[in-house]
């Protein structure tokens, strides 16, 4: 059996069908334990005091903010090579998700620079790179809700994600690059794993499973509202042939 | 000698089936006719035949460069005299000299008017007389005598003939007699079927039987 | 090619607004900066080089829809894809002839602009050379940009929202050249990251965008 039947529009929708509820519930149990075991029952950190509790939020959020960007690249490509449009329209179901996740990382960013860095917002290359990559999103999804035959969006989106990946990628580097020029190497990025002990660690990582658990939910929900969409409109496009 | 074939062609408006089965094929000094009413899919035939957009099904056999295509829009530049509009697509097509083309559509007076200055029925013939420059054997025309009069409209009869007695072919869209001893194909048949009769239904629509 | 490099660059000097308008709104960016920020010498001297640069890139913004929309209106586009010369052809031609009639005026004009801005007289050198090898990276980008929107109504804005993040890098290091240069720096690595940047989108955006017009063609 190849995994190219899930592409099917009909086999997706049964398989998700049965999927669905198990993965929601599964991600709402993550998060719910993740949060609780992080926010209540783990120390302050030397450094950061409480604040570092954040990071159960801002971690998850902004890995998945790049995660769901590079899953749009890889159906989009799928779509561009064995046009699959389940593959097309899950691409473009984690957009908007994938830009809640991109939000949400810069808004608990901006949250723990406060007490912190003493500022809401610095050019920080982190925080400014996900800003860019923001931006990225919107474009994306600008230029989905632009076009109005279906396969061309898919297709005028896939490219644009593919050469945006390149651009995204380039301005993370950039981004370093120029704030190096400014600060002299006086860099206020904190490295996470250096100061994170196992305390931390395991209520972070059950926080991770349950933001990924959660994007699939998502993703998965989008997608099928997206075929059924699709399919509304095809039906729709018949009757006013016949 | 066959300039263009076409076997089975399926093609579709934006994701609606319109035309099905379509099988034509056009030998040197042949002009071909298509006709059927409005929205039946002439124009998206033609751009398939172009090449300039994919077939749903089907086998399009051509010389590569072989088609000249001519759209409802005529591709001129108003800031452009009538002359560098037709210099413009020879370069392009790597062909040399207008002068015929400006004397087969009668446009050697107009020949340094701006493109802004023209009537609907000039820039028709101008649009016309690219095809003369184009240098290619098959022409693919799309509704060719609109705006045009009617010494206008014997002038491309005559351009078309000159073409065809030179070994070209013609493919043309038109509801008007040219006068030309061509084929005439109907789409009608060819109409796609609705899915509830046993039609296409698009490739996404098929994953729902 | 050169006929159809040619045809574009006749076209933008007879229609008028390809030189006029980028130049104009480069001077009254620049113009209208000083107004904001104060008068005074060292501040100018200080954000001149980005300034400068993001007039230029805003600049370069604005005639960006005209490099394929009005093709695809008046039909020529069609007849272009259909021609013997590639796509991907064209469109590094239409981008060239954009760079020729707003990049590089804009290359020509900006060390007038930089006495306005009160720019460090090192910065000149720089200034120039940046733009001279940051400005086709914008026209070509501005190009893919052009080609995904082309077939779409009121795609300008959309245009923008498309290009302005893909122009950051180029943003980067051409003001950071300049910045280096002014003050009197080494400047060698982000001249060769801004020229990487352009050798890059001028060798590969080309096929990117000849596929999207394909797509919105059809």
């Amino acid at each position: 059996m190849s995994i190219w039947e899930y592409a099917n529009p009909k086999k997706f929708m049964q398989t998700t069908e049965v999927i669905l509820p198990w993965v929601a519930v599964l991600a709402v149990l993550c998060l719910v334990t993740g949060l609780v075991w992080g926010f209540f029952f783990t120390p302050d950190a030397d450094r950061f005091g409480s604040t570092v509790k954040i990071i159960y939020l801002h971690v998850p959020a902004a890995m998945m903010a790049t995660s769901a960007w590079a899953m749009m690249l890889v159906t989009s490509l799928i779509w561009l090579i064995r046009r699959h449009h389940v593959s097309a329209l899950s691409a473009k179901a984690a957009a908007p998700v994938g830009l809640c996740f991109t939000v949400i990382g810069l808004v608990t960013g901006a949250i723990w620079g406060q007490p912190m860095w003493g500022t809401w917002w610095a050019w920080d290359p982190r925080l400014t790179a996900f800003l860019i990559l923001a931006l990225f999103y919107l474009g994306y999804i600008a230029l989905w809700s632009a076009v109005d035959d279906p396969d061309t969006a898919a297709d005028l989106t896939s490219v644009l994600c593919i050469v945006g990946s390149v651009f995204a990628f380039l301005s993370r580097y950039a981004v370093l690059f120029w704030n190096q020029g400014l600060h002299q190497g006086a860099s206020l990025s904190l490295d996470k794993k250096e100061n994170v002990s196992d305390v931390y660690w395991i209520p972070l990582l059950v926080c991770i499973a349950g933001f990924v658990l959660l994007f699939i939910t998502l993703v998965f929900l989008r997608t099928r509202t997206e075929i059924r969409a699709r399919r509304l409109a095809a039906l729709l496009a018949r009757e006013r042939l016949a | 000698m066959t300039l263009l074939a076409v076997h089975n062609l399926s093609i579709a408006r934006g994701t609606v089936p319109v035309l099905e089965g379509v099988s034509l094929s056009l030998a040197a000094g042949r002009a071909m006719v298509l006709r059927g009413p409005n929205g039946i899919g002439k124009t998206t035939l033609l751009r398939c035949i172009a090449g300039l957009q994919p077939a749903l099904e089907g086998v399009i056999e051509a010389a590569p460069d072989a088609i000249a295509y001519a759209a409802h829009a005529d591709g001129i530049k108003a800031t452009l005299t009538v002359a560098e509009n037709l210099e413009f697509w020879a370069a392009i097509f790597g062909t040399k000299g207008i002068d015929h083309a400006l004397d087969a559509m009668n446009l050697r007076d107009l020949r340094d008017r701006r493109g802004a200055n023209l009537s609907a029925g000039q820039k028709r013939r101008l649009g016309l007389a690219r095809m003369l420059v184009a240098g290619r054997p098959v022409w693919a025309m799309d509704e060719p005598t609109v705006s045009l009069d009617a010494a206008s409209v014997a002038l491309f009869a005559a351009a078309v003939l000159g073409h065809l007695a030179q070994g070209g072919a013609a493919l043309i869209a038109t509801h008007i007699d040219l006068g030309l001893q061509a084929q005439v194909l109907d789409l009608t048949p060819y109409r796609a079927k609705a899915p509830q009769d046993g039609g296409r239904r698009g490739a996404f629509d098929e994953a729902f039987t | 090619m050169i006929a159809l490099l040619l045809r574009d660059i006749r076209l933008a000097v007879r229609a008028g607004g390809g030189f006029g308008f980028g130049l104009a709104f480069f001077l009254l960016v620049t113009v209208m900066v000083p107004f904001g920020v104060g008068p005074e010498p060292a501040t100018l001297a200080k954000i001149a080089p980005g300034i400068l640069w993001v007039g230029a890139l805003l600049s370069c913004l604005l005639s960006l829809d005209r490099i394929f929309a009005l093709d695809f209106e008046d039909g020529s586009l069609d007849l272009l894809a259909t021609a013997p010369i590639p796509l991907e052809g064209v469109v590094a031609i239409k981008a060239l002839a954009h760079w020729l009639v707003t990049g590089l005026p804009l290359v020509l004009v900006s060390p007038v602009l930089g006495v306005l801005m009160n720019l460090p007289g090192p910065g000149y050198g720089w200034l120039v050379a940046s733009l001279l090898a940051g400005t086709p990276a914008l026209s070509v980008i501005g190009a893919f940009g052009a080609a995904l929107t082309v077939g779409l109504k009121r795609g300008g804005l959309l245009l923008s929202l498309l290009v302005l993040p893909m122009y950051v890098p180029t943003l980067i290091f051409g003001a950071e050249v300049v910045k280096r240069g002014a003050m009197g720096l080494a400047t060698g690595t982000p001249m060769a990251l801004l020229a990487g940047i352009t050798a890059g989108a001028v060798a590969l955006l080309p096929f990117a965008a000849a596929a999207a017009i394909r797509v919105n063609l059809r």
